[in-house]
């Protein structure tokens, strides 16, 4: 149910910004894409919109907030709340020979982390006895109605209506602000109504996220800092992953150039290459154990194969005429190898330098889940088993934006050190 | 390599200025007496095993006597041997018989003393305009200040003053083959071996093209090899020019020409209207049209 609404805004919020912004506000720009008659299958004429990304991230917040009874929003925007606060329902009870008998339930829904004490209550007439409850939200409560009532369960009294509807047990009765359910023993189990917003456990609201990454920042986690926790991993990624280029990429070149290394490796290349590096992981640490070296040679086996196959093919990729070229041009095999070779491989070199990265950053936190003394994959796992939620999600925004930056400056070094990739 | 004397760099620096199309400014007269003594491919023939147990006979028996200064243009359908011809005397390939003797030695392998033009890809991205062309003299270790005087000098002779510093990616098709004829000048070659280097082209720059192709000729005195596909190419560049036919190659005709002389310096499309050109074209076209269809196998339908 709550699915379905919160699809229902998402929808609502892409198709009226859309609207808003393409028809209502581009009016008027007449650049050479908005002259083209026909764009449909025009791939040059799609262009990310500017506006769409900046929404989009803002409706992924705006969501958050929503569903999470965040207060950075005014409070009219929040989804309904889960119920808070006093409210009763009437239970009849029947035993045999007697008339039924109706008595009230007062329950109390308090916020988790604030118990509530049980008001005191009139217990009313008849062998029914009214009752008070405490309940925190988005738990249930099984209330033993008959416990200070005159007769009971012994006694064969059974619950046989709520608030005037009859039951049995494993049937439900909605009430004003939450349900009943009788249990197959026939004790009512009241559920407050959770209305839409997420439970915190599952999902806090931003704010909380932020206040404790702030706090985390400052004090650390599990007796490493923040920074300590994020370097670690980068640490290892890139002392695995200059490993694993130092060794891959004179692999890969001597796999382009001599027919014994390309016979002799290409079983073992094409072989590990398919082998995710998590399948790795216990082979690691049953070799190396939980520690560094374990991290190490898992990235290192990681990058290897990637950069070998990139070196590889980047010295397969150089153009026939152009090493013919410099061999006419009186090139020597060294000269070819430093002026024709290396420089045409670099860009192949640099696109298996960034998927490497990439593998490698998945991989170090993949590991650090398994086993890890500190780490942005340890931490994430230590914090799920504590239901520490927020530092989870905290955990995953950090090590997305981490390996988007890996990504950004793999890409950037690319146009800078290889400007002519793509050109040849 | 011949050092361009101080004085021809002045004398073409002055005609920058004056606003004349620089010459190369060295020839074939001024260097290496003696040595020169031209090309002799003799009896060479090239065959191929295939993996299935048969074989191809890309050349057979092809004899050929090229002396220095001399452009032959070679023609032919494809598939009749001119690249593996080509190849062979560049040195990429070894013949399976026969030999060819460059002033005085025999050919084994690539060598700075053969260079070569390609149709288009051959130039290095990484490197400057500049930086291509100086390759050759940085690999024999050529001293930077010669080096530049080279290169500079080449590139203005090719037209491309303007562009020394730009990477070869940011030039037209046509302007990157001027790069790869300066690249090969500037080794100053005994033999230039030119692999459909107009063949990318359309067909406006070709025509220009064509005409620095017979200058450089005539300026530098080099011996030229060229392949085309065209026809009209072959004949206004060809000096002298084969016909190759297929299965096995072979030289199937020779002709000499007069249109190389006089298209340089000249306007091609004067040449063009020469009496004899028409007929000789048609003559050739013919030739090469049997040979296609003989290859097509549909010479006996039609008949």
């Amino acid at each position: 149910m709550t699915g379905i609404f919160f699809l229902l805004i998402y929808v609502a919020i892409f198709a009226g910004s859309a609207f808003l912004v393409t028809k209502v506000l581009a009016k008027g720009i007449r650049d050479y894409t908005s002259l083209k008659t026909v764009t449909f299958g025009d791939e040059s004429a799609v262009r990310p919109n500017r506006a769409a990304g900046v929404i989009s991230i803002f409706t992924i917040f705006l969501m958050w907030g929503i569903f999470t009874g965040s207060n950075l929003l005014p409070s009219f925007l929040h989804a309904p709340g889960p119920f808070l606060g006093e409210t009763s329902f009437t239970y009849t009870a029947q035993v045999e020979g007697q008339a039924p008998d109706d008595a009230e339930v007062t329950v109390i829904v308090h916020p988790r982390g604030e118990p509530a004490e049980v008001p005191e209550v009139d217990p009313g007439d008849g062998f029914a006895k009214n009752d008070a409850v405490a309940i925190a939200q988005w738990r249930t409560g099984l209330i033993t109605v008959d416990k200070n009532d005159e007769l009971t369960k012994k006694d064969g009294a059974q619950v046989i209506a709520i608030n005037g509807q009859k039951i049995a047990p494993g049937q439900t009765v909605r009430t004003a602000d939450g349900s009943v359910t009788l249990s197959d023993k026939g004790t009512p189990n009241f559920e407050p109504s959770k209305g839409w917003q997420m439970e915190p456990l599952y999902l806090p609201a931003p704010e909380e996220v932020w206040t404790r990454s702030v706090q985390i920042a400052k004090d650390g986690f599990r007796n490493f800092t923040l920074l300590e926790h994020l370097g670690y991993s980068l640490f290892r990624v890139v002392v695995g992953f200059v490993l694993g280029a130092i060794v891959g990429i004179p692999l890969g070149y001597a796999m382009g150039l001599s027919n014994w290394f390309r016979g002799w490796f290409d079983p073992i290349v094409e072989f590990m290459r398919p082998v995710p590096p998590l399948a790795l992981i216990p082979l690691v640490i049953i070799w190396a154990g939980i520690g560094e070296a374990g991290k190490i040679i898992l990235l290192f086996l990681a990058a290897l194969w990637i950069m070998a196959i990139a070196a590889r093919s980047g010295v397969s990729g150089v153009k026939i005429s152009k090493v013919h070229a410099a061999y006419s041009l009186g090139a020597s095999k060294w000269q070819i190898m430093r002026y024709v070779i290396i420089p045409n491989s670099l860009p192949e070199i640099f696109t298996g330098a960034r998927v490497a990265m990439g593998v490698c950053w998945g991989t170090v936190v993949a590991a650090e889940l398994v086993a890890a003394e500190q780490g942005a994959g340890m931490m994430i796992m230590t914090a799920s088993k504590f239901q520490n939620t927020d530092i989870v999600i905290m955990g995953i925004i950090l090590i997305g934006v981490i390996g988007f930056g890996i990504d950004m400056l793999m890409r950037a070094a690319e146009r800078f050190l290889v400007p002519w990739k793509g050109k040849g | 390599m011949r050092p361009f004397g101080a004085a021809s760099y002045f004398t073409i620096l002055k005609q920058i200025e004056v606003g004349q199309t620089p010459s190369i400014g060295f020839n074939a007269e001024a260097g290496k007496p003696g040595t020169m003594t031209g090309l002799t491919i003799d009896n060479i023939s090239m065959r191929f095993d295939l993996p299935d147990g048969g074989h191809v006979q890309a050349l057979k028996n092809v004899s050929l006597d090229l002396k220095a200064g001399e452009l032959l243009s070679v023609l032919g359908p494809s598939g009749c041997g001119k690249t593996t011809l080509l190849n062979i005397v560049a040195g990429f390939l070894a013949p399976t018989d026969g030999k060819m003797i460059l002033n005085g030695h025999e050919i084994t392998g690539p060598d700075a003393e053969r260079g070569m033009v390609f149709q288009q890809g051959a130039l290095f991205e990484w490197m400057s305009v500049r930086e291509n062309v100086g390759f050759g003299p940085s690999m024999k270790g050529m001293p930077k200040a010669d080096k530049a005087k080279t290169v500079n000098h080449l590139l203005d002779v090719v037209g491309l003053q303007d562009f020394k510093e730009k990477a070869v990616y940011e030039l037209s098709g046509g302007m990157q083959q001027r790069v790869a004829l300066a690249r090969c000048l500037a080794n100053d070659p005994d033999v230039i071996l030119m692999d459909e280097p107009l063949g990318a082209l359309d067909a406006l720059t070709r025509e220009k093209m064509q005409s620095l192709v017979l200058k450089l000729w005539k300026e530098t005195g080099k011996t030229i090899i060229l392949i085309t596909h065209s026809v009209e190419e072959a004949l206004l560049l060809g000096e002298r020019l084969i016909v190759m036919a297929p299965r096995p190659g072979r030289i199937h005709k020779e002709y000499r020409l007069p249109f190389a002389e006089l298209g340089v310096n000249a306007d091609l499309r004067e040449v063009k209207k020469h009496p004899e050109f028409g007929p000789r074209r048609e003559e050739i076209l013919n030739m090469i049209w049997d040979m296609e269809e003989e290859i097509m196998g549909t010479k006996e339908d039609a008949a």
